[in-house]
């Protein structure tokens, strides 16, 4: 990677050879990023220690979902991602040399972000860490975990540049990626598949005025056999993937000469380009059994690790941080009891197990493992031309949206009847409200009780939405309908014409105070 | 299953006239392009899993 893209922070040690601290997260990728601003932004204190002391560098994550920066935006860092990103909603599939599938991802106009922007990770983190610093987030770069003593109070023992230090932590929220030092320390195991396929990411600089869309071909001309994407980046970086097989020769394949061929193949012969990045890799999807620790917990890719069809990586760690945040934030402010933690588990493992489920499925169809796999992947292709019921089997990737939480222990079932609406469980729906939108007044630093129309106050704070209207029509909402919204912007509970006491009780289960 | 089949014999030989003057290959081909076909004909995805265990357990 070009080096004047790499920005470079300050190390500073931690003054002292022994430190307490109360919570303490590993690994300044933008899952620790988001985490530690948002338990910031709720008023606790966090330190978050990384061992470089840059941003990540080479092909990482390229796409945040909607549901991703709809939390970039409770978080106040989302403008920057999105004026620097690349807007897209359109896919579109190719076999061969024909167009056989299109996808809009945004059919519905009227919300405040796009199905997804496209923003190399090292500019998220740039603009993570900005925020993170503005809020008080406390930042040790150069700061290796060495080891991990949980026999008492967790206690971290770090390396620095300085020389040793040790600091003791209430809380260790390890988000430091698919070769986490927490996870490796711990001896957890890590347990799932592992594809054979290589491919081959080209990170590559070039003026090119192709749609901004997500294309995907199967056995192209100009990559027989194999499958090939391509994807706009910020600062006109282009990411191609291309599918190399079982048998490639990963230090062959990463030749720049062997790279620039495949790609002069792809681009034709008078596109100019240059490389930025090429790495050869091959995927796993796996998880951990159990993402909480007693007071370690992990998230993101340390938790759980899925191929890159579909984007599940890097959205779904974001949603875990989301996830945890306002239940640590409420247990260590001593307003929820510590097994409202559990329900992180009972949220996000489920949200894992789908997350690589659709990861493997988009894998299998990739990359066919049998001969049968392959004909009934082939007939498809073939099919989806002239018959729309084969588009719907083609999988290039289903991309990642907001996580329901359908049986969590902490949503409230309906008792009265609706039939449209995000259910409990589900992440809140924008819409529209006047001239601003709906969802950042939801959630935030504490529940709230979004009313349609006038009614109820509710135990805490109401947010009015009119009884008619774009957003009444998407929550399925007439005069007194009322939704409890937890601070992540789930919905706990919902009704027609609530309650004090039935609010009451959703606020307590939602809080693990009732199971 | 008590399913039946409108004029069985006459679906029977459409059956192997489809594969007619086909290697295995391509038989194989169109025997994915036509189970698919079917398959959105059937529809509903539980009785597409039942009809494909029962497909099996004679194999």
């Amino acid at each position: 990677m070009r080096t004047e893209r790499i920005v470079r922070f300050h190390f500073r040690s931690l003054g002292a050879s022994r430190a307490r601290r109360r919570v303490v997260v590993v690994g300044a990728g933008p899952v620790g990023l988001t985490l530690a601003i948002d338990l910031r932004l709720k008023g606790i204190d966090v330190t978050l220690v990384d061992e470089d002391d840059t941003v990540s560098t080479g092909s990482r994550a390229i796409c945040w979902a909607k549901r991703s920066l709809e939390i970039f935006d409770r978080l106040g860092v989302a403008e920057p991602i999105v004026a620097r990103g690349i807007t897209w909603n359109t896919g579109r599939v190719f076999h061969r040399d024909r167009q056989v599938y299109e996808f809009n991802l945004q059919a519905e106009a009227g919300h405040a972000f796009p199905a997804f922007v496209n923003l190399q990770q090292y500019h998220v983190e740039e603009a993570l860490v900005e925020r993170a610093m503005a809020v008080g987030v406390e930042i040790l770069w150069k700061h290796r975990l060495a080891g991990l003593d949980l026999r008492e109070q967790p206690t971290l023992a770090i390396e620095t540049p300085d020389g040793a230090c040790t600091i003791e932590a209430d809380w260790v929220l390890a988000c430091d990626g698919a070769k986490s030092q927490v996870r490796r320390l711990m001896g957890l195991d890590f347990k799932g598949q592992v594809f054979e396929d290589r491919f081959l990411i080209a990170d590559v600089h070039m003026e090119a005025d192709f749609p901004t869309e997500r294309w995907f071909w199967f056995d192209p001309p100009f990559h027989p056999g194999g499958s090939a994407l391509l994807h706009r980046q910020a600062d006109d970086i282009w990411r191609i993937d291309l599918q190399l097989g079982r048998d490639a020769d990963p230090a062959e394949e990463r030749r720049p000469e062997r790279v620039i061929q495949r790609l002069r193949a792809m681009l034709g012969p008078d596109r100019a380009f240059e490389l930025d990045w090429v790495s050869v890799y091959t995927f796993q999807c796996r998880r951990l059994d159990r993402f909480r620790h007693d007071r370690v917990v992990f998230l993101g890719d340390a938790a759980h690790q899925v191929s890159p069809f579909g984007a599940r990586g890097g959205n779904s760690g974001i949603q875990d941080a989301d996830n945890l945040a306002w239940k640590l934030a409420l247990v260590l402010k001593g307003e929820a009891p510590e097994r409202l933690l559990d329900s992180y588990d009972a949220e996000r493992g489920p949200a894992a197990d789908e997350n690589i489920l659709n990861s493997t499925r988009s894998t299998d169809f990739i990359t066919p493992k049998t001969e049968a796999s392959r004909r009934f992947r082939d007939a498809a292709l073939s099919l989806a031309g002239d018959h729309a019921f084969a588009r719907s089997l083609i999988n290039s990737g289903r991309l990642s949206v907001a996580s329901v939480y359908a049986g969590s222990p902490l949503n409230t079932a309906d008792v009265d009847v609706f039939s449209g609406g995000p259910r409990a469980g589900s992440a809140a729906t924008d819409a529209p409200d006047g001239k601003i939108w709906l969802l950042p007044r939801l959630g935030g630093s504490g529940f709230t009780l979004l009313r349609f129309g006038p009614g109820l106050d509710g135990p805490v704070r109401t947010v009015e939405a009119p009884a008619d209207g774009i957003a009444a029509a998407r929550y399925d909402a007439c005069a007194g309908t009322a939704y409890l919204i937890r601070p992540d912007q789930h919905v706990a509970a919902r009704w027609r014409q609530p309650s004090r006491a039935g609010i009451e009780a959703a606020l307590a289960r939602a809080t693990g105070r009732t199971a | 299953m008590s399913k039946t089949i409108d004029r069985p014999d006459e679906v029977y030989e459409a059956l192997i006239e489809l594969h007619r003057g086909l290697d295995d290959e391509a038989s194989r081909r169109v025997s994915a392009r036509l189970i698919l076909i079917m398959a959105a004909e059937i529809g509903d995805a539980e009785m597409l899993k039942r009809l494909i265990r029962t497909a099996r357990t004679e194999i």
